[in-house]
C-alpha cells in the first residue's frame, strides 16, 4: 500500500496495522522511518516544505513497491510519505516490508527507501534563519 | 494541446507551475519543444538548458530525445529530494 499525506503518521500504529494483517505469515517486519534533520549543510532548519508532482508521485511510489514485491517474498509493504510544510524531528517518510525471512524484509525495506529517493518526484525546499533553498540531491548512495 | 509542467526551483525561476500551449508547427520531439520554450527569453534560455533537468512525458520519465504528440502532459524537474 502506498500513501501520500500531508498529515502525520504513526510508526507504531503503521508496524500493528501490518502485523495485523499478517495472519502469522510473516516471521519478520523491517521498516524504515525518516526524519526532518534540525541541521543541513551546517545550517540550521527552521522548516522543510515538500513539493511533489501529484499523480505520478502515486505511480512511481505503487512502481517501486511493486518491483519490491517481485524481487523479494513479501507478505506486506507500505510506503508513506508526506508532503507540505514539516518542522525539525517531524516524520518524512515510511517503509515497511514484511516477509517469512528477515533477509528478504531487510533488502526490501531498503531497496524501497533507495529507489524512493532517487525515482520519486519530491523535492525539499528548507527554510534557514535568513533564507530559503532547494536541497541538492545526495551523490551517496 | 501539450500540458506543461515545472516544478520546484525550475518552478520558481520560471515564476510558472503549469501552462497549456498548442503544439507548436514542425515540433514532434522534446529537443524541438525545448527548443521552441527557450526562445520564449533569456530565463527560459537558461533554466532550460540545465543538464541535470529531468523530463516527464505522462508522468514516466524520458530520454531527453523522446517524441512528442498532441495532448501530452509534459514536466521538468531537478532531481528528486524526497525520502
Amino acid at each position: 500500500m502506498i500513501r501520500v499525506q500531508t498529515e502525520d503518521f504513526d510508526a507504531g500504529t503503521e508496524l500493528e496495522r501490518l502485523r495485523g494483517s499478517n495472519k502469522g505469515q510473516a516471521g519478520a517486519v523491517v521498516s524504515f522511518t525518516g526524519l526532518v534533520r534540525d541541521l543541513n549543510a551546517g545550517d540550521t532548519v527552521m522548516q522543510m516544505t515538500l513539493e511533489h508532482y501529484p499523480g505520478m508521485t502515486e505511480k512511481a511510489l505503487a512502481s517501486i513497491e511493486q518491483v519490491a514485491n517481485e524481487r523479494w517474498e513479501l507478505s506486506a509493504t507500505l510506503i508513506i510519505h508526506r508532503v507540505g510544510p514539516l518542522s525539525p524531528n517531524d516524520n518524512i517518510v515510511f517503509v515497511a516490508a514484511a516477509s517469512r525471512h528477515r533477509k528478504q524484509a531487510f533488502r526490501a525495506c531498503e531497496y524501497m527507501i533507495d529507489t524512493l529517493k532517487t525515482e520519486a518526484p519530491f523535492w525539499k525546499k528548507e527554510t534557514l534563519s535568513d533564507r530559503t533553498r532547494w536541497v541538492e540531491q545526495e551523490n551517496s548512495v | 494541446m501539450l500540458q506543461l509542467r515545472y516544478f520546484a526551483s525550475l518552478r520558481e525561476l520560471l515564476g510558472i507551475g503549469d501552462e497549456q500551449v498548442e503544439l507548436p508547427d514542425g515540433v514532434h520531439d522534446l529537443p524541438g519543444l525545448t527548443r521552441w520554450l527557450q526562445a520564449r527569453d533569456a530565463t527560459w534560455e537558461s533554466a532550460l538548458a540545465d543538464g541535470r533537468l529531468h523530463i516527464a512525458i505522462n508522468q514516466e520519465i524520458v530520454k531527453a530525445d523522446a517524441a512528442i504528440r498532441d495532448g501530452d502532459e509534459i514536466a521538468w524537474f531537478p532531481p528528486v529530494t524526497g525520502g
